[in-house]
Parts: C-alpha cells; sequence; structure tokens
C-alpha cells in the first residue's frame, strides 16, 4: 500500500514537472507564432513614415494563457480524463458523453436563472458599474445566455435534429420582426444587415459552391469570379440599360451559368491540385478585366448608384410613392434592409430547394458518383464532360444570383470585394460544414462569418488587453485558429456524414469515412 | 500463332479482329482474333502480363487501338464499331458493361443507390435531361419506381438485398464483387465484361459467384466475357475459354480442348530453357495429329 502511494506520488511530481516543461515549450513556440502576427504592428507616424508599433503587453497576455492552458492540459486535464476512462472500464457502464457532462440540469437553472436577473437589472448595473466593470457584467450575461441557449438544444436534440430545416426556416422567416421588436427600426438595422444580410449571403455562396466542390467534387479556387460576373452584371446592366433587379437577377444567374461552361471546358482534363491552380487564376483573370476594362467597367473606381430593387414597383424611399409613405409607416431605411432580408432569404432557400431536388435525380447522382470514382461513371455510360459542365454551369449560376443580389444591396461594386481571399472563406465555409451537407454549410456559415462580425462586440476585450486594443484586426487569426480547431475536432466538418438520395426499407447517414473528395 | 484457328461461331455477339495495341516499344497486344458467341460465357486466360486487361481496355473503350477492329451486334441487329466509340458510349449505346479487377465502386454511396446511377441514361431521358423532373413531372416519378424496382430484382439476385440501405464501402470483399456485377447489369448490358470477378473471394464466395453468373446467362441472356485465374470458376462455368499469352493467342476452343493444349499447359506451368526445342516438337507433333 505505502509502495503505491510512493509511487502515485513519485508520478504525481514527474507529470507537474512534465506539464512545467511542456508549457515552457508551448510557451516558446507561441513566442515565435506571435511575435510577428501579434507583438508587431506596421503603422504611420505623423510625417507618414512606416513605423513598427510594438504590442508587448497583447503578446505577453496571449503567451501567459497559451502556456496556462498548456500547463492545465497536462497536468490536470488529461490524468482527470484518462481517469474517467479507467473508471467507465471498471464499472462497465456506458460512458456519460463528454457533452452529457456539460449540460447538467442545475448549471443550466443557475444559467438561465443569471441571464434573466442580468436582463433584469441591466438598468442599475448601468448606473452602478465602472466601464470596466460593465464590460465583465456583460460578457458574464453574454455567456451565461448561450450557455442557456446551447443546453436548450442539447436537451431538445433529438426534436431539433429531425426538425431542424423547419425550425431554421421559422426563425428565420420570424428574425426581423422580432429584431425590431427587440431593438426598435434603427437599432435593428446592424442585426438585419450586419448578421442576417451577411450571413445570408455566404450561405448561399457556400451551398452554391457545394455543387461543385461538395457533391461533384470539383476543387474551385474561383468561385469568387461567378460572385463578380454576376454583381457586375446586374450594375452595368441596370445603368446602361436602366433594367429591373427582379429582370437582370435570372439574367446574372444565366450569364454567370454561362462564364461557369467557359471555365469548365479548359479543365474538363485537368485533376486535383491542378484543377485548382486553373480555377484560381480564372479568379483572378475576372477580376484582372475588371479592373482594367476601364472604359466599361470604371476599374478601381467600381461602379456607384446602382438602382435599388422595388416591391412589385413600388420603392424604397422618402418619396410620396415611397414604401412607408404608401403604407402609412414613418420613413426608415429599416423597410429596405428588411425587404432585402427576405430576398436574400427566399433566394438562399431557392438555393438549397434546387440542390436538394437535383440531389435525388440523375443528375445529382452522377454528381456525387464523379466525386466517388470518375472511371466508374464512365463505365456505367454517364458522359462525365456533360456532367462536369452542369456542375460548374448551376453552381455559378447560384452564384451570379448571389452577385447581382450583393450589387443591389451594396449599391456599389468595384473588384476589391471579389479578390482571392472571398474564395477561400467560401471554400472554408464549404469544407468546415462538411462537404455535401447544407446544413453544416449553413453552420459553418453562421459561425464563420457571425463569429467574426461578433468580434466587433466584445467590448470587454478591451478591458483584458487595453483600451487601444481592436478585435476586428485579428478576425483572420481567429478565422484560421477556429478553422485548425474545427479540423482537428472533427476532420469531415460539422456534418461529415451524408444523406442517401434513396432507400428500400430505412433511410441510414452514410458515415464520412466511406464518402471520398473527389480527385478534381 | 498461325497454327490457332479462330472457332467458329454462328451468331457472335463480339468480333475482335486483328487487334493489336502498342504501348511505346511494347507490344501489348499482337494481332488477336476471337469471337464470342451470343448467350455464352466466354473466358479470357493467360498467365499474368499476358495483356488480357489491355484487350478489356480496347473492348470498353478506355484504350484505343493502334489496329484492329471490334464489331458487336446486338440481338435486334444493330452493329456497333467499339473501337471507333468513346467509352461512355460504349456502355450506352452498344449495350457493353464491365467490372475492374480492383473493384470501382461508389463507395460513399449506399447500395442501391450505385445501382441508381447505373441507370443513369434511362432516368436522365425519364427526367426530361433534368427539366422536367426538376418541376415535378409524374414521367420522371414512375421512371424513378421503376429504376427501383430494376435494382431491386439484381439484389435480390446477387443477394444483397437486406444491404440495400448501406454504404458500397462497408459491405464485405466478396458481396462487392457480387454489388459489382449487379450494378453492372442494371446497365442493360448485350456483352458484361468481368475482369477477375474471383479473384480474392473465399470457396463459398466463388460458388456464390458461379450462380450470380449463371442466373444472369440463363435469365436475361446477356452473353458474359471474363478474364479469370480460378480455374475452378473458369472450368466449371465457360463455354468457350481463349487462351492469350504474350499478347498473342495460343488457344482457342472448349475448356476441355484448353485444358489439354500442350502449349496452354507450357505457358502455364513453364519450361526450361533446354526444353523449349523438345517442347515445340512436342507441340508440332500433337497438332500435326490433331489435325
Amino acid at each position: 500500500m505505502a509502495n503505491f502511494s510512493n509511487s502515485v506520488d513519485a508520478d504525481g511530481s514527474a507529470r507537474m514537472a512534465r506539464a512545467l516543461r511542456e508549457a515552457f515549450f508551448a510557451g516558446l513556440i507561441a513566442l515565435g507564432m506571435f511575435a510577428l502576427f501579434v507583438g508587431l504592428e506596421s503603422g504611420q507616424n505623423i510625417r507618414n513614415e512606416l513605423v513598427l508599433i510594438p504590442h508587448p503587453k497583447t503578446l505577453t497576455i496571449l503567451i501567459l494563457a497559451v502556456m496556462a492552458a498548456r500547463f492545465l492540459m497536462v497536468a490536470y486535464v488529461s490524468p482527470y480524463l484518462a481517469s474517467q476512462k479507467v473508471r467507465n472500464v471498471t464499472t462497465g457502464e456506458m460512458p456519460t458523453t463528454s457533452a452529457a457532462r456539460f449540460f447538467r440540469l442545475p448549471a443550466f437553472i443557475i444559467a438561465l436563472v443569471l441571464a434573466v436577473a442580468m436582463y433584469v437589472f441591466a438598468s442599475q448595473a448601468e448606473q452602478s458599474l465602472s466601464p470596466t466593470g460593465l464590460a465583465y457584467f456583460g460578457m458574464v450575461r453574454g455567456l451565461a445566455v448561450i450557455y442557456a441557449i446551447a443546453c436548450f438544444f442539447f436537451y431538445f436534440r433529438v426534436f431539433v435534429g429531425d426538425n431542424f430545416a423547419k425550425l431554421a426556416i421559422v426563425a428565420l422567416v420570424l428574425y426581423p420582426p422580432v429584431i425590431v421588436y427587440f431593438f426598435g427600426f434603427q437599432g435593428s438595422l446592424k442585426w438585419i444587415d450586419n448578421f442576417g444580410i451577411q450571413i445570408l449571403i455566404y450561405v448561399m455562396l457556400a451551398w452554391g459552391l457545394n455543387i461543385v466542390v461538395g457533391l461533384a467534387g470539383l476543387l474551385d479556387l474561383g468561385y469568387v469570379a461567378f460572385y463578380a460576373v454576376g454583381a457586375y452584371s446586374y450594375a452595368l446592366l441596370s445603368s446602361y440599360f436602366g433594367l429591373s433587379f427582379w429582370v437582370l437577377l435570372p439574367l446574372a444567374g444565366i450569364l454567370a451559368a454561362f462564364w461557369g461552361m467557359i471555365l469548365g471546358f479548359p479543365v474538363l482534363r485537368l485533376r486535383g491540385d491542378y484543377l485548382a491552380i486553373v480555377t484560381l487564376a480564372f479568379g483572378e483573370i475576372i477580376r484582372l478585366v475588371l479592373i482594367n476594362w476601364t472604359a466599361v467597367t470604371k476599374g478601381t473606381f467600381g461602379i456607384s448608384g446602382i438602382a435599388k430593387a422595388t416591391l412589385f414597383g413600388i420603392k424604397f424611399d422618402a418619396t410620396k410613392t415611397g414604401f412607408a409613405a404608401l403604407m402609412g409607416l414613418p420613413p426608415s431605411s429599416a423597410y429596405y434592409k428588411i425587404f432585402l432580408f427576405y430576398i436574400i432569404l427566399a433566394l438562399a432557400l431557392l438555393t438549397a430547394f434546387v440542390t436538394i431536388r437535383l440531389r435525388r435525380m440523375p443528375i445529382g447522382r452522377a454528381w456525387e458518383a464523379l466525386r466517388e470514382d470518375e472511371i466508374a461513371c464512365r463505365a456505367l455510360g454517364i458522359n462525365t464532360v456533360t456532367t462536369k459542365l452542369t456542375a460548374f454551369a448551376i453552381g455559378a449560376m447560384f452564384g451570379g444570383f448571389a452577385g447581382s443580389f450583393f450589387a443591389v444591396r451594396q449599391g456599389f461594386v468595384s473588384p476589391e470585394s471579389f479578390v482571392f481571399l472571398e474564395s477561400a472563406v467560401i471554400l472554408a465555409i464549404v469544407v468546415l460544414g462538411g462537404m455535401g451537407s447544407l446544413t453544416g454549410i449553413a453552420i459553418a456559415a453562421v459561425v464563420m462569418v457571425g463569429g467574426t462580425e461578433i468580434l466587433r462586440e466584445l467590448s470587454f476585450l478591451k478591458v483584458i488587453f487595453g483600451p487601444d486594443f481592436t478585435p476586428e484586426l485579428y478576425r483572420m487569426l481567429l478565422f484560421g485558429l477556429a478553422m485548425v480547431v474545427v479540423m482537428v475536432w472533427k476532420p469531415r466538418g460539422f456534418v461529415g456524414s451524408r444523406e442517401p438520395t434513396a432507400f428500400l426499407n430505412e433511410r441510414k447517414a452514410v458515415s464520412g469515412s466511406f464518402t471520398k473528395e473527389g480527385h478534381g | 500463332m498461325t497454327g490457332i484457328e479462330t472457332a467458329m461461331i454462328q451468331d457472335p455477339v463480339l468480333k475482335v479482329e486483328h487487334l493489336s495495341m502498342r504501348f511505346g516499344g511494347l507490344m501489348a497486344i499482337n494481332d488477336f482474333s476471337f469471337e464470342a458467341a451470343r448467350g455464352n460465357i466466354t473466358a479470357l486466360i493467360g498467365p499474368n502480363g499476358a495483356g488480357k486487361t489491355t484487350v478489356f481496355n480496347c473492348i470498353t473503350g478506355f484504350y484505343k487501338p493502334t489496329m484492329g477492329m471490334i464489331t458487336l451486334r446486338q440481338k435486334a441487329g444493330p452493329e456497333f464499331l467499339l473501337e471507333r466509340m468513346p467509352d461512355f458510349e460504349i456502355t450506352r449505346d452498344a449495350k457493353v458493361a464491365r467490372t475492374f479487377q480492383n473493384i470501382r465502386l461508389f463507395s460513399g454511396l449506399t447500395v442501391l443507390e450505385n445501382l441508381l446511377v447505373a441507370q443513369h441514361n434511362m432516368l436522365m431521358k425519364a427526367s426530361g435531361y433534368t427539366v422536367l423532373g426538376l418541376l415535378g413531372f409524374s414521367g420522371y416519378k414512375k421512371a424513378a419506381a421503376e429504376s427501383v424496382d430494376i435494382a431491386r430484382h439484381w439484389l435480390d439476385r446477387a443477394n444483397l438485398l437486406n444491404r440495400a440501405d448501406d454504404p458500397a464501402g462497408d459491405l464485405p470483399y466478396g458481396d462487392q464483387r457480387r454489388l459489382e456485377i449487379a450494378r453492372a447489369m442494371c446497365t442493360g448490358p448485350e456483352l458484361l465484361c468481368l475482369d477477375e470477378p474471383a479473384a480474392g473471394l473465399n470457396p463459398r464466395e466463388s460458388l456464390a459467384l458461379n450462380d450470380l453468373l449463371r442466373t444472369i446467362r440463363t435469365e436475361s441472356g446477356t452473353s458474359i466475357l471474363l478474364i479469370e485465374h480460378d480455374m475452378s470458376v473458369v472450368m466449371e462455368i465457360s463455354d468457350h475459354v481463349v487462351v492469350l499469352e504474350y499478347g498473342q493467342k495460343i488457344s482457342d476452343g472448349t475448356p476441355n480442348h484448353v485444358q489439354n493444349d500442350p502449349k496452354v499447359i507450357a505457358a502455364y506451368l513453364g519450361v526450361e530453357d533446354d526444353e523449349v526445342e523438345e517442347v515445340i516438337a512436342v507441340v508440332e507433333g500433337h497438332e500435326g495429329g490433331a489435325l
């Protein structure tokens, strides 16, 4: 017995030593990684000279956080998890999932009470607390709300899982009135425009790209080109010919689909990396044409003053025949934003509907078969040329729809909106969501786009890192970090399994370990 | 080569004449001719590297032969010159289906979906090339239901009905082999080309395969051309055997005839260098005797 406790002690001190050592190395790695990313900022001084602004405090906090996390992980978390595993084996009981351990009923009730109480006493808190305290107050309240919502979804996960699509559509349709009710017309702008419309544009783009990448397995790094074609189709044709949004929306889709075919032809023979490089080049060519064909596109100045969309001819402006005046409502710019929200919602749902329908049709099955094995497809009499071209064309068409919507929403387009980074973000959303899964991709878009938008709201970070800390600057860093975390945790994306398109007896999801990513 | 007569066949489904395939300096197939009779099981055998799979790839359009003519004659009469057609048209129009030596299933699709992909061209027409189906016309729904019935029929024959909703990649090896054959049959072929269907199967699975091939022949009247190393399969089910060595035909006839052909025995068992002359003498003597 004495021996045993001795060995446990020795084990414990050895583990502490190892934890300290690993924390030190983690700190070194963090220093190496963040020294340039976070520790230094290039800026201008008053004489317009390039200067380096060091951020030692931010850097130190970050490194300490990494070291502490590594220490805790090695010293406490991993032994705890290991002992849990041993206990599960010895008791012979089914292990409770980590989710079930995390979402406990008492904790849920506490979080709920806390969130409600903090909302009830919000006005008192505003008067009595210092700005720093208020920031922490907001953070705790936010965490409590997130935890309570997560718990709610966890307890009703079966119901939510079964009716996810219906619930999501109902929630999205009700979203604008609910937001307006809580924040008023002026306060709702941010939530409907920055969060609602912005996220839905990316959802639609990612769903469009999903047809090419997720279903047909053709890696397309230049998808933003079709977005640009759609946006410029609307911008140019409405400025030069005065055509309305509703006429140009399908036209933009058709033009983008046409360019999808143009891209498709030369890349038919290419696979994998080679295909990716050529599509990347195609995206850049479109952007460079937009920059340099100044006679038509006005180059980098872009096209401004693009006509707004109308509702059956009713304009959304402050004139007598405008929407607000006709409906007898006080003038506000929020009506137009809400109108746009419903347009992009309808477009995104159209994309989803068509994708779901196509998957159950021979062409959709041929796309997925193409992703699995192109040679077998040819041996079964499938014309792979037309199959690939339709995938490119239909994917591009939805990109074109989204592009013309983008133009009408911004009222301004310039080549700067269609850089490679946009393609990369859209592709990242498709990959993170789980290639082929509409639900997963929608979740990924909310997390990635909404997550970076919410960074603007995190004022409590200023308390930790100092008042001149701007969380938005770290957008891409966090974006990359989130991607790494998700890919380690779920290598096949949020929804890795695939829903079969037909069944004899019962519909069983196909595990992601069987599906392939495609070779081209 | 000159000594081996091409067996005369009444109603050939496939006629291969003077087929040659050259890869750079390598003559993979050299002036190879044979015929496969309608409704028969024809086996193509030979040692490793003899060029059997190359012949298959030429027939199914994956390779374009350097020389020669490959004619497929359907039951209804139309003839197709396969060497002039792209691979997918050979399956779609000439109705030649094939399987692969290394199984090529759509592993992430379910067993049923694999069989539905094989009916692509029929369903494409029924769905008005997607447009009518997308708009919800009833013609496509009827065709889709029919395609599931066809799939069910072949799943039943391949004894895979209870695995219909599982991913194809999840099936054991023997089942995957039979699924690949069932999938090829869903294209409604006149000629089914099987590349080593029994490779890697245990004896029981081999028997199940034999049953499936016999069922295909008797029920659908599809002619079968197969490459096989497993002699128990070849000798038991085939009506006609063609032997290939170094890209040339060395024997052609019934399983019994081929089994006793000294050239075939020499090719399979191998002979010492100093015995070559002796063997040739025996072979020539044998041929003289046979004629």
